[in-house]
Order: C-alpha cells, then structure tokens, then sequence
C-alpha cells in the first residue's frame, strides 16, 4: 500500500493596523455602523481616484523586513476584475506580478523543534465590503466599511507537510505580525484569515499533486481539522482510483467536512493590468533602512535568548514570547527581580489565566495588567528573601489583584510576615507534638507518612507563616530525638 | 488663401425690444476683453451671465450643446461674483466669467451624466479637482454640454441624448468627443468651456469648430472628478475663442493634486501674462507622416500656410520623422479600451445610476442595468477592451500595445531633440456630415488619426484655427509640444493669432 504526504502552502490575509484606509481617508476601524465609513472613493463613485496610504506601506515593508524577505525598490498596483456587490469598482487593487516583498522565510517551533516555511511573497491589496444576506427576505444589504481597509497577503512555499505544522506556521506569523503591531491576529473577527492550498502525493514523489484550496476557517482549531479533513479526503479518493479536482472547497465547522463551492467551479479571468490610476510605487533604500532600524526583536529571537539566557526551558520560553506585550511585561518583572524561572511561573500560571478570564487580550496589546510587573517582581523576592512563603503568596497575590495594593503593604497590613524565629516555630512543634502522642508514637514505630500531617499541624498552628523549610528541619529534629 | 466665407465681424444682430439698453454681445467678447471689462466694471457678471443664458436659449434649439442649462445656479454665482467685484475683491481673473464643462465633470449638485442613460439621473455629491479650481477663482457654470458617451467618440454623435450640431453648418458634426463645449465656445453660449482629451476629444471639435482647444501634459490638470475614459489617456484642457483665454483656463487649471496621483508636481508658469507677440527663434518640426495621402487639400495648404506664416516670424521650420506613428491608432483602440473596460465596471447598477428593474437574480441586475445603460459604442469599446486583457491574450494585445506605445513615445523625444514644437494639421478634413460615419466605427476611429500619438506620449497639443475650406468650414492647425512645455505652444499660438485674424471668425447666425 502506498505512504502518501501532504503538501500544504498557506495564504494568509491580514488586515492592518492603520487609521485609515489602504486609498481613501475613511476610518479602516472595524465594528463601526454599516456604511458610516464610507466616501465617493471607496464607494467607487463615477471620477475618483486612489491615493496611497503611506502608513499601510510602511506596515508592509515592516512584514518585509522580518521574514527577510527583498523589498522591491519598484512594485505595481494591479486590478484584479470580478463583479460582486461587495466590490464597488468591480476591481480590487492588489499587486500581481510586482509584489512589495519577493521570499523570504518564517522561522517557527513545531513542539519544540526548529523548522521555517519559505515565503513565496507578500503585497498589499484592499479588502472588499461585505454583503449581508438573510437580513430581508428579498434583498441582500451591502456593507461597504471594510471596502478599501488594507490586506497584507503573505503567501508561502508548500513547505508544509501537516495540518499541525501548517497551525504552528499560522501562529508564528501571527505573532510576528502582532509584535510588529500591524495586525492584531483576530482571527473570528476576520482581521488574520486564512485559504490553504492542500494536495498529496505518494511519499517520496518530487511531484506536486492536484491542489484543492480550502476556504472559511476562522479559527487556529478550524484550520487544523479542515486540513486534517482534506488530507484524508483526498488520499481516500486516489487510493480507490479516483483524481482530485483543481477547486476552491468550504470548511463546514458545524459538520466538521469540507465541499465544493459549486458556483465558482468555472475558472475566473481576473484580467489583471498594472493600475494605471496609481503609479508605480518607489521603495527606496533609506525608507527600508529607517523601517528595519524601527524593527523590535522578533519572537523566534526571543525565544531563544530567554533559553539562552535565561535558562528557561524551551516550553516557557515559547509561551513567553508568543505575545510581544507578554514578554515585555515579563522582562520589565525581570528588571526588578532576577529570578527567571519563578517570574515566568507566575506569568503563565497566574498572570495569563487572569488575561484569559477576564478577556483582557481583546486588543493587540494588554493595558490592562492584573497587578503592575513591579509588583509581581516584588511578590516573588518576598519569597525569594522568605518574608512569606509560597502559599501565602498567593493569598498576597489575589488581595493585589482585588485591590491593586503592592504586596509589601498587604504583608504588612495583614500581618503576613513569615515566622523564621526558630524558637517561636520550637514552640508550635512541641505544642503539636504534645498534642499528638499517638502520632508521635506511630510515626516514631515507622510511619513515616505522618511527617506531612505534623507539618500541616505546624502551620495551622503558626497560622500558615512559619516557614516551611525552617518547619521541616525543626520536625525532623524534634521526632527523631525522640527516638 | 481661400475665402473666408461667412465671416461676420461685429458679431450678431439681434432685435432688442427693450431698445435702449445695448445688450451684452458674447460674440464681440473674448474671456479676456469679458474679464478685463468684468474687472473695470463696465459689464457685470449678472450682464453677461444673462446674455450666455439668453444666447443659450436662443441658439439651442438649433445646436444641443448642453444636456444641463443650470440657469438658476449660475445666476447666484454671478450675483455673488458681483459683489466681490464691487467690494474690489475678485477671487481671480475668471470671477464672474460664464464657463461651460463637458457633461463628464462632476458637479456637486448638478446632474452629471457622460452623455450616457446609465448616469442618466446622476447627481454628484462632489465637486471634481478642475471644477473645484474655476469655483474657487469664481467662475459661473451656464451648464452641462453635451458629447460622446463616456467620451467615447469623434463627432458627439454617440451621445444618448442626441447629436450637438456644428453652428458653421447644422449638417454637419461638431466633432468630439467633448462637442458641446466647443460648440457653446463657438456659438457664444459662453466664453470658454472645459472638455477632456483622450484621443483628440478637445483638438478635434475646436478644429471642426473654428476655436482654440488645449489638451494639456498627461498630468499637468487633475483627472480627480472627471468620469473615467482611458486613465493613463485621459487630460483636462479648455476652449476658448483665442489663445489668451485658453491660457487664462490653463492657468486656473494645471497643478498637483493630492487626490491624483498622477498629476504632476511640476510649478505651473503664469501662462497667460507671459504671452508676447514675438515669437523669438522657435524651432518648428513638421512630421512627414502628418501630411499623409487622401487630406482635404485645403486643409493641407492651410496647414502649409501656417508653417510660412510662423516661419515669417522668425522660426525655422525642419522636417522630421515620427515613424511609428501609422501603429498609433491601433495601440490607442487597445490601450484606451483595456482601460475603459476596467474603468466602466463600477456601472453596476448598484450604488447608483440606472438599474434595470425586474431582474430576478445579481446577474441578471448586471448584464440588464448594462444592457439597457450602455450604448453601442461604449459595449462596442468594453467587449474590445475585455478581450484585449484576456488570459491568453493580454501580451499580444495589451503588452504588445504598451510597448508600441514606449516607440510612439520614442520618436516625440527624437524629434524634440532637434525642434520646440512640431506643426501638423488637427485633423485630415473639415468637419464630416452628420450621419456619414456612424455605421462605419473604423473610419470615425480615423478622425482622430494625427491627434492620438500625443495622447499615447503623454504630450501637450494645441489646436487653433488656421483657415477655413471651399465650404467655408474651419480648419484646425495643430501644434504639439514637450511633456509641459504648454508655454511654448500658447507663445507660439499667440504670436500666430496676433499675425493672422483666422481665430476673429464667428460662424454666421444659424436660422
């Protein structure tokens, strides 16, 4: 029997971050009333022309930049024609055979190991409106304020050999795209989308097989199962003799399947042509070099100096960085406090369920932080310098993020100071042991399990401020001397 | 020099029955002498605003240039005109003066149709770029005028709300594309007018009309609020009835545009003020392939005339060669179409203009909104240039032409390297006869076969009158310049008017 391989290339759409839109003036911010952002130029009234958003170009060349891909000195604006009542001019202005970024490559960690997708090219084009349906029985409405708003198109190689592969590619760019600020990765509002371009082919084969594109994922998981899905669908079908269709196919979440979009089987004709409304567009070395000056360090960068030097394992290191707000909130704790691996503890266990549970990641980046990074800092060299203990920490920890108080305040206020006097820690052993003769007579005879009880003893008896290693160390000391 | 026919030199004749008060004659008057007068305040612009919308209403019957008489409008722009004139605040040299656009300048308010019944009922909520300049240096707006739908023409016949009439013999086409406004020029409906120029849309109708048009450098005038033609073609300019007032325009006109990015940020030179009678050592170029077999021979002696007459004046005259200049028409009907095509798609029927009723599904509401909005011409010109972009065949069409069109453009800077302006006839003939070619699309394309390489090489061209023939009909003389070089031409103009008096003719009272 046959071994097949997937061969999966992505194209990614991401809508940027500016104020305005990619060839008119009109606000390009999403979740506005229908059709309040919209002019004669997006609305393609009869005489208007295009103007250049600047900002968008830079946003591009940024994108450029870090994939290492060339930034063409010279690109071209190219129409390409379909009719659809989304499109107001019947043309979307996007680039085809002069992009703004030639190759280039993502740089991405699958489970912990190194790989890199090549891209093929990325370029700018204008969104379309969106026409709503179902709205009234007999019409359809159309939304034309998204009409205009830039897309970065950042298409790969077929590099990729997984459907999980092709999710940790998919995260990576979002990520760089996110630490560049120029996309804010939403991917159920639409602001990261996705097509994927899946075919197989016997392993080993240099060939490439038949392709099908999916479309309609708007989630990291649906991505993964439609993939899934049309790998398995298409090496069913030329295992039992049957060929794959060159065809455009929908990903159902609901029914978990993909199918044909029947009514674009016949091939378009785009008729694409140089746009000869906007001239060509100059890229010179300076504003490259001012872009890439600007440019901050990029996750796959980070990851790897926080292993490096940081020592944190690959795992943190990864979650760490996935988010640029997220790393800077860790390193600006770091600077106050310089202990790497129980800061990231905290971020991840406490500061992110926190960001995920109260949704505080809705934008690009988190201003809202549960406790201020020179608190969590100061939180954890309170344990570091054993004024508290681990357990109470968290305690300390939830009274900061209800009250925003910094911890040495609360510790002081509620009288949280650890007990480290070895005297004061004597005297609750032997008050427990005094206690529990029983105990003290089974745990002597061999039962050693009962040390955990003693020590729970202790701090319910200090209260839990005892500290806990100073606890251990008395304990075994007095039990054994009893022996 | 042959006769000059029906030449009337103190203008019309009318019967007044409020007698005592001489009315304001548009014919006497230049934009100028109007200008000039405005600004002494001899006339007001309510005068002469009234006398255009009187001579409008006369005349119209007989001419159609306007599809839109915005009467009302222009009455209260001349009214406030006039009280910056008598407060001693002109908002320019143009406040005041009755001007007419071609029906593809979008006018805020004001129907904008492009001769067409797909924008039939179009009412623009903007001001285009030019319009916006004249607005703002105070100019009256009589109107509308009519031409070729979408532009699309060489006689304004392909209008859908019928033909504009030539007022030196209502048998005849005034040319066109823009046809109406050089008829209203002609005919003292006004005293300049606006048109645009894709293949010879200005030059053709003022040869066939007897008056001065200008199409400008690719870029010089923004194309922001013109309904689109052929974007990399398309050109603003004006008519006037001489030169001086042509520069007048060209002066409120040219200059960058942000809302255009092909316009250009190249400084505009005060244009008119700069005009001498002298005409200094100008080198004149005449190309052989200008002066081709089967010319109107008046239209070829006239021409020739010229060339003795500017030479008198101190320019020498050498011949050159434009060798690509026979694959000029062809390149222009593939490239103007593959654009016109794209630019057209955005007639939908969605947003605005005519949409068919009754249609069952979206593709019905398209193909019967076009179906129904577009006239042959426009579909004949969209389906060439739908094919032209084709998969399969845009390198041998549209790749093809655009390199042709780098040859054509080629030959101009080789020409220039040894003359300041070259000299050629505006068109082979006189204006034709209404009807002649209408069924025969490639002989109308030919109309336009010396002024459509200037287009394809982004070049300025002026068109004034240099004689008329047996019939008595004007004949255009055309002279092309560098990429900005409008003042060498309008100096160059200038000085031949001020030697000849070809350009004092009027077309004699049409009854």
């Amino acid at each position: 029997m046959t071994t097949f391989e997937a061969v999966i290339g992505l194209e990614v759409h991401a809508q940027l971050l500016t104020r305005s839109k990619l060839f008119c003036a009109c606000s390009a911010e999403f979740g506005a009333p229908p059709n309040t952002h919209v002019c004669p130029v997006c609305a393609a009234f009869p005489g208007v022309l295009p103007v250049t958003n600047r900002q968008a170009v830079e946003f591009a060349i940024r994108a450029g930049l870090a994939a290492g891909s060339t930034i063409a000195p010279t690109s071209r604006w190219a129409r390409k024609h379909y009719f659809y009542p989304d499109l107001p001019k019947a043309y979307q202005i996007s680039m085809y055979e002069a992009p703004i970024c030639i190759g280039g490559a993502v740089r991405f960690s699958d489970g912990g190991i190194d790989k890199q997708v090549r891209l093929v090219r990325i370029h700018l084009e204008e969104d379309a409106g969106k026409n709503i349906h179902d709205a009234q029985a007999d019409a359809s409405l159309v939304d034309l304020n998204r009409a205009g708003v830039p897309l970065l198109e950042i298409v790969s190689e077929p590099d990729l050999r997984s459907a999980a592969e092709a999710a940790a590619y998919l995260r990576a760019l979002r990520s760089i795209l996110q630490y560049l600020e120029v996309c804010d990765g939403n991917m159920e509002e639409g602001s990261f989308r996705c097509d994927a371009n899946v075919s197989v082919r016997p392993a080993g084969s240099e060939t490439l097989g038949t392709r099908a594109e999916i479309k309609n994922m708007n989630s990291f998981r649906s991505v993964e199962r439609a993939i899934e899905h049309e790998i398995v669908r298409q090496i069913e079908l030329v295992s039992s003799g049957g060929t794959v269709v060159q065809e455009t196919r929908l990903w159902d979440a609901d029914r978990d399947l993909t199918r044909s979009m029947r009514s674009k089987e016949f091939a378009h004709d785009y008729r694409y042509f140089p746009d000869p409304d906007l001239p060509p567009l100059v890229v010179d070395e300076r504003w490259t070099e001012a872009v890439r000056r600007n440019l901050p360090e990029l996750p796959a960068a980070r990851r790897a100096r926080f292993e490096k030097e940081l020592g944190l394992p690959a795992y943190d290191a990864e979650v760490l960085t996935a988010r640029r707000d997220v790393a800077d909130y860790y390193e600006a704790a770091l600077a106050n406090h310089r202990n790497p691996k129980a800061l990231a503890n905290w971020v991840m266990e406490s500061i992110l369920r926190i960001v995920r549970e109260r949704k505080l990641d809705e934008r690009l980046r988190i201003t809202r932080w549960p406790v201020a990074p020179g608190d969590l800092a100061e939180l954890v060299a309170l344990i570091d310098e054993a004024t508290i203990s681990g357990k109470i920490a968290k305690a300390v920890f939830d009274e900061m993020v209800a009250t925003g108080k910094p911890p040495r305040t609360i510790v002081a206020e509620r009288g949280l100071v650890q007990v480290t006097d070895g005297a004061a820690i004597g005297a609750a052993i032997d008050r427990v042991l005094g206690a529990n003769p029983d105990k003290v007579a089974e745990y002597r005879a061999g039962k050693e399990k009962l040390f955990g009880f003693f020590v729970g003893q202790v701090m319910k008896a200090t209260e839990g401020k005892a500290n806990p290693q100073q606890v251990n160390e008395l304990l075994k000391e007095r039990l054994g001397a009893g022996a | 020099m042959p006769p000059i026919a029906r030449r009337i030199s103190s203008g019309f004749r009318r019967s007044s029955s409020e007698g005592d008060r001489l009315k304001v004659d548009l014919s006497s008057l230049t934009l100028a002498t109007a200008a000039e007068r405005l600004r002494r305040r001899e006339l007001s612009s309510a005068e002469l605003t009234e006398a255009a919308l009187e001579r409008i209403a006369q005349t119209e019957p007989r001419l159609h240039a306007f599809l839109t008489v915005s009467a009302d409008e222009a009455r209260s722009q001349a009214a406030a005109a006039d009280a910056r004139l008598a407060r001693g605040e002109p908002l320019s040299s143009l406040d005041g003066v009755p001007l007419a656009l071609k029906d593809v300048f979008l006018t805020r308010g004001v129907r904008t149709t492009a001769a067409s019944r797909i924008l039939e009922s179009f009412v623009p909520p903007y001001d285009g770029t030019a319009v916006a300049r004249l607005r703002a240096r105070g100019a009256v707006f009589v109107g509308k005028t009519n031409c070729d739908e979408f532009a699309m023409g060489s006689s304004t016949e392909n209008s859908a709300f019928g033909s504009t009439r030539n007022p030196w013999d209502l048998e005849r086409v005034p040319g066109g594309s823009s046809g109406g406004s050089a008829v209203a020029v002609a005919a003292g409906q006004c005293l300049g007018a606006l048109g645009t120029d894709t293949g010879g849309s200005i030059r053709l109708p003022a040869a066939y009309c007897g008056v001065v048009g200008l199409k400008p450098t690719y870029g010089r005038v923004s194309r922001y609020g013109i309904v689109d033609y052929a974007s990399s073609l398309d050109q603003v300019g004006p008519f006037a009835r001489d030169v001086q007032g042509a520069a007048i325009l060209l002066e409120a006109l040219a200059g960058h545009d942000p809302l255009d990015s092909t316009s250009a940020s190249a400084d505009v030179p005060r244009y008119a003020s700069t005009l001498r009678p002298e005409l200094g050592a100008l080198r004149v170029g005449v190309p052989r392939e200008y002066f081709q077999e089967g010319m109107q021979p008046e239209v070829e002696s006239s021409v020739r005339e010229a060339i003795a007459v500017l030479e008198s004046l101190g320019a020498s005259v050498e011949n050159v060669s434009l060798p690509h200049a026979r694959y000029a028409v062809a390149t222009y009907y593939l490239i103007a179409t593959a654009e016109a095509s794209s630019n057209l798609a955005r007639y939908d029927g969605i947003r605005y203009g005519r949409r068919a009723s009754g249609a069952s599904n979206l593709l019905e509401t398209y193909s019967r909104s076009r179906e129904e909005g577009f006239g042959a011409e426009v579909k004949r010109r969209i389906m060439l240039g739908t094919y032209a972009l084709s998969a399969g065949y845009y390198d041998a069409y549209y790749g093809k032409a655009q390199k042709v069109r780098t040859l054509v453009r080629r030959d101009f800077e080789q020409a220039f390297e040894r003359c300041d302006v070259l000299v050629a006839p505006t068109a082979p003939t006189t204006a034709f006869a209404l009807g002649e070619k209408l069924d025969d699309p490639l002989a109308m394309y030919l109309s336009d076969v010396l002024t459509i390489s200037v287009n394809l090489a982004g070049l300025p061209a002026l068109s004034l009158p240099c004689g008329v023939d047996g019939e008595g009909l004007p004949i255009g003389l055309q002279l092309i310049g560098k990429p900005f070089g409008e003042q060498a031409l309008l100096g160059a103009g200038y000085a031949y008017e001020q030697a000849t008096d070809w350009h004092r003719q009027r077309p004699e009272e049409p009854s």
